[in-house]
């Protein structure tokens, strides 16, 4: 652990060396989830409601996902670029070092510009936990930050399979950004206005819905039956990681290096 | 001129080249579309408003702005042109005998029409046979289909005319990223990528109709629904021609501009 911060620190230093730069990208993140936020709220000035959603509580849903997707591209970004890592071959070096590789790689890269994003999300958290008519307990608290972390750990575990593939393929594939972007895009409005085909791939494969639904109807008092089940729901998105870390491993055992 | 066609050729071959991503393009477009579509889908089903845009004319404007993207994204980054400039390579782009803009130019549109013509061609056949809801209809009669086909091109141009001022900033800037993020972001906004045009509060639609963005996705995409009835799409291709002469003349400009006070980066 205390590698990782030596290594965070330093990203930092470098990143800043380019203050004027740094400040505009971040400031461009910004803009990029508040474009797709403002057309959000023109969409409901006009419709209202969505399945009987209103705006506040998919605001809400927005915040969390994108909190989580910003969280993870700052910290698994080398697990995105990874594919550079494989293709030149770096990855060799990763492997003499007497460190988990997973640490290295986490640590090759962060994308502190991406705190753009995270301000923005964070913006749309307070504003729309502040308008929801919900009676705020700790519980409820303590929910909201495991749909984030649940969220981050999904995405991560996500660009740890699409780095891991790199290890077969060499070369990145664009494919990978269906469950990346895609997730994002859909994960956005609660996964119930979907078609059943795609709720069912996204909360038993894949467990989106475990972070940005069956929570969300607990903090908004509308879950049925049990509501320790939906509360605790975020943790099978943690849970997710496990498998990807153990397909990581098994790449790692199939690395061959392209030797350029 | 000849020299520009060659140009365009041989950008036009490169792209295609990269046809394992395209098709992962494909997927993630399709993925996309998909979900956006489920999305509207949803918004429509309260039936209680009356939308200024019918489902269907809504379907047909997704899939053909998820075919054409490559037509219509501010942000294709051609990252040989930004490491032209930062290095100072730019020196040989000058020595070459044929006017810099129309190069550019011409490498900028041939590398928009390889990716799309990849990619759209199989997007727009596949959605033609889709089942019911998702199904992109087909235009109602010859004459939409050739004014659309008109307004896509014309569009394509002013499009990358627009980006052209992009790279001309960098210039300027000399570093790529994030000011023109900034750019992308808005325009994109403005075009109607990020919820389509029609859907927009009134006061933001008299905006964008006086800016040269829509003209490149929403209008054509309009046109081709039968949205936008045939009168109004004629005087749209006059504006559509204003625009492009004016953004030609002023990149025109300001590339002569630039370059007069062009710093070669050491390299």
């Amino acid at each position: 652990m205390r590698l990782y911060w030596k290594y965070v620190v330093i990203l930092f230093k470098s990143q800043m060396q380019y203050r004027a730069s740094f400040w505009l990208l971040a400031l461009g993140q910004f803009l990029v989830p508040f474009s797709v936020f403002a057309g959000l709220y023109f969409l409901f000035e006009r419709f209202e409601q969505i399945e009987g959603w209103q705006f506040h509580e998919v605001a809400l849903c927005f915040a969390v996902i994108h909190m989580s997707f910003s969280l993870s591209e700052c910290f698994a970004r080398g697990f995105d670029n990874f594919s550079g890592m494989v293709a030149n071959a770096e990855f060799d070096r990763v492997l003499v070092r007497p460190r988990g590789t997973i640490i290295q790689v986490l640590g090759s890269k962060f994308e502190f510009t991406r705190a753009g994003r995270l301000v923005q999300s964070l913006l749309v958290l307070a504003w729309a936990v502040s308008r929801l008519p919900v009676e705020w307990t700790l519980l409820k608290a303590v929910t909201l930050m495991l749909m984030v972390i649940s969220g981050t750990f999904i995405f991560t575990g996500i660009f740890i399979l699409a780095a891991t593939l790199c290890f077969w393929t060499v070369q990145g594939l664009e494919i990978v950004n269906i469950f990346t972007d895609g997730g994002r895009q859909m994960a956005q409005y609660p996964l119930q206005i979907y078609r059943k085909w795609v709720t069912r791939f996204f909360t038993f494969i894949i467990p989106f819905g475990c972070v940005n639904y069956l929570p969300l109807l607990y903090i908004l008092d509308k879950a049925p039956g049990n509501e320790w089940l939906y509360m605790l729901a975020p943790l099978a998105g943690i849970v997710f990681i496990l498998p990807c870390l153990f397909v990581w491993r098994i790449g790692v055992r199939h690395y061959r290096s392209t030797g350029s | 001129m000849k020299a520009y066609v060659s140009v365009f050729k041989l950008r036009l071959f490169h792209g295609m080249q990269y046809r394992a991503a395209a098709l992962a393009g494909i997927a993630t477009q399709f993925f996309w579309g998909f979900i956006i579509i489920m999305v509207y889908e949803a918004f429509y089903s309260q039936g209680s408003i009356d939308a200024p845009i019918s489902l269907d004319e809504l379907i047909s404007y997704i899939w053909l702005q998820q075919a054409f993207l490559a037509f219509i994204i501010l942000w294709f980054r051609d990252n040989e042109l930004f490491q032209l400039i930062t290095t100072g390579n730019i020196a040989y782009e000058l020595c070459r005998p044929s006017g810099i803009y129309g190069l550019w130019y011409a490498k900028l549109l041939a590398q928009r029409l390889a990716s799309a013509l990849l990619r759209s061609m199989p997007i727009i056949a596949v959605a033609l046979f889709l089942p019911q809801p998702y199904q992109l209809l087909p235009p109602s009669d010859l004459s939409t289909f050739l004014l659309f086909a008109m307004t896509l091109l014309l569009g394509l141009l002013i499009m990358v005319a627009l980006s052209m001022l992009m790279y001309i900033s960098v210039f300027v800037t000399l570093s790529p990223s994030g000011s023109l993020l900034m750019f992308a972001v808005l325009g994109e906004f403005l075009a109607g990528m990020v919820i389509p045009v029609p859907l927009m509060p009134i006061w933001l639609q008299n905006i964008v109709n006086l800016l040269p963005f829509r003209y490149s996705a929403d209008f054509p995409f309009r046109v081709y629904s039968g949205h936008i009835p045939y009168n109004d799409a004629l005087t749209g291709i006059l504006i559509q021609l204003a625009w492009l002469a004016a953004l030609i003349g002023i990149g025109w400009f300001a590339m002569a501009k630039a370059l007069r006070r062009v710093v070669v980066q050491g390299g």
